[in-house]
């Protein structure tokens, strides 16, 4: 397979006068045409991964690596103005919240509008047939009313579907989601996760989806990637999680309560210092 | 103690603006049993909660707990028997009181002495070291502050507690851990528990009993051998259970 994305020691800080906190501990991987899953805990680190390959996170945080390398393009070095042209256009994200990443006090109409005239549409009337397309590709039934709405008038399901709609306008070779759905109800958040993944394997995308649902992972993705305190402890098939190797995994793997199991304590995670500096 | 609710019926606002967040809900809570409440935003399961300790108006029916009605004002006493744990461990907790002053207030205002002891107490209970005592609530992590929040509900030693959710701002191991908390907590004082949850698992792990919520109605009630049996009545409660077990690819 060939790869979109090579990622080779990255390392993510945040210097600040009394101390320097390390984010991202050298992190190494490659993403093809397939569906990457990375999790992890809160404070480990999988977000700043995912905002770091977008150069997303700004003073007094510093990002480096050995190599990050887009479809032969070093991402490192590249300059801002050609950055700009690859977020969205070629490597696009999906965020947490659509309350937080629609725009509050435009109608939908003209958000999306707007993208697609900054992506080649010709006229406003294509613009807005395009945008009513690209509603109906992500099964909103009613994208005339959408159009004209307001995001707070859309729920937490049909908002996330209008960003995902947004992201995929420019048809992106990578779509990095983070933690897409949850902020979503549980049967809404099959849906949208439904919808992602055609749009994913119909147009051939990479896809990495940053959760902290090790279940969602480990049915949703092809690969996962377990992060602990900045660092990759585990490289895994998806199939493969509940026979993982390392204690941290089998651990989060372990700790969720299941239908039907009956347990009266769960078992708990025992740190152990040494996944400090593990892989 | 037991919790019966007949025919709960909360409403907020008034004329073409009215929301009826719950519509004619009832069920029983045996005195010692664990019951759990699941349903998705929006379907009325947190506004029971609130309407049996009083956060929220019933508009109509009746809440008894054991067989007295409390419907209407509540008492001290009332207090003093019925607990709530909140959700958001960042949002319940003053940010201006330490630990020791959130566990202390309920007592001073109950007037119950030995204060110093009981905080000690509260704290060794949930498994919090002493030296948090005199800590504020930005100085501990999510699960730290869900235990200060339960140890604040027992401080009265209350023999009904309502969860509300009070693992789902939390990590999954930081969860499993308060879980273990609250089934020890009932076990060591006999406690009764009515848990809301969106995570059916969650509540599955914890209840005996459960009802599925809907649109503020109740949609059906069943036991937890119905639940891992997979017997389920209703079309929603099979979409919840089959939405617990992950993506499947079609």
């Amino acid at each position: 397979m060939s790869d979109l994305l090579t990622v080779e020691d990255l390392r993510v800080s945040f210097h600040t006068p009394t101390r320097v906190v390390e984010a991202v501990r050298g992190v190494s991987f490659s993403v093809g045409r397939e569906r990457l899953g990375i999790v992890g805990e809160s404070g480990s680190g999988k977000t700043m991964t995912g905002r770091s390959i977008l150069r997303l996170i700004r003073p007094p945080g510093r990002v480096t690596a050995k190599r990050m390398e887009f479809d032969g393009m070093d991402l490192l070095t590249l300059p801002e103005r050609k950055m700009r042209a690859i977020r969205g256009q070629r490597i696009a994200m999906v965020m947490q919240d659509p309350k937080y990443s629609l725009n509050p006090v435009m109608k939908i109409g003209r958000q999306l509008t707007e993208v697609m005239k900054v992506h080649g549409a010709s006229s406003g009337r294509e613009a807005k047939r395009r945008a009513i397309e690209t509603l109906e590709a992500v099964q909103i039934r009613d994208p005339e009313r959408v159009m004209r709405a307001y995001p707070h008038e859309l729920s937490g399901g049909m908002g996330q579907r209008v960003m995902i709609a947004m992201m995929l306008i420019p048809d992106p070779d990578l779509l990095i989601a983070d933690e897409p759905t949850s902020a979503l109800d549980v049967t809404v958040q099959l849906e949208v996760l439904r919808i992602m993944d055609d749009l994913v394997t119909s147009r051939g995308m990479g896809l990495i989806f940053v959760s902290h649902d090790l279940e969602l992972v480990a049915t949703f993705c092809d690969r996962v990637l377990v992060m602990y305190a900045g660092q990759i402890v585990e490289e895994i098939a998806a199939k493969d999680l509940a026979n993982a190797k390392h204690p941290y995994t089998q651990g989060l793997v372990n700790c969720l309560p299941r239908i039907g199991a009956r347990r009266d304590t769960l078992p708990t995670l025992k740190r152990d210092a040494s996944w400090m500096d593990a892989a | 103690m037991k919790i019966e609710v007949e025919d709960l019926v909360v409403t907020f606002g008034t004329g073409r603006q009215t929301v009826h967040a719950v519509k004619r809900v009832s069920f029983d809570v045996a005195q010692n049993a664990s019951f759990g409440i699941v349903g998705e935003s929006g379907s009325g399961k947190s506004t029971v909660l609130r309407a049996i300790c009083g956060l929220a108006p019933v508009t109509r029916g009746k809440i008894r707990i054991d067989g007295r009605d409390v419907t209407g004002a509540r008492d001290a006493n009332f207090v003093k028997t019925v607990q709530m744990v909140f959700q958001d461990p960042y949002a319940s907790l003053h940010p201006r009181h330490t630990v020791d002053r959130v566990l202390s207030e309920p007592l001073r205002i109950h007037g119950i002495g030995g204060e110093n002891e009981r905080v000690a107490a509260a704290l060794r209970d949930v498994g919090l070291d002493a030296s948090f005592r005199y800590r504020f609530p930005h100085q501990l992590s999510g699960g730290q502050r869900q235990r200060v929040a339960v140890a604040r509900a027992l401080i009265l030693e209350p023999e009904i507690l309502l969860l509300d959710e009070p693992t789902s701002a939390l990590d999954a191991s930081v969860q499993a851990e308060v879980l273990n908390l609250l089934t020890r907590l009932r076990q060591e004082r006999n406690l009764t528990f009515v848990m809301v949850s969106h995570d059916l698992a969650v509540i599955d792990h914890m209840c005996e009993r459960l009802m599925v919520m809907q649109h503020g109605k109740e949609v059906e009630s069943l036991d937890r051998a119905a639940l891992a049996d997979h017997v389920v009545e209703h079309e929603y409660t099979a979409e919840l259970l089959r939405a617990s077990e992950g993506f499947v690819r079609s």
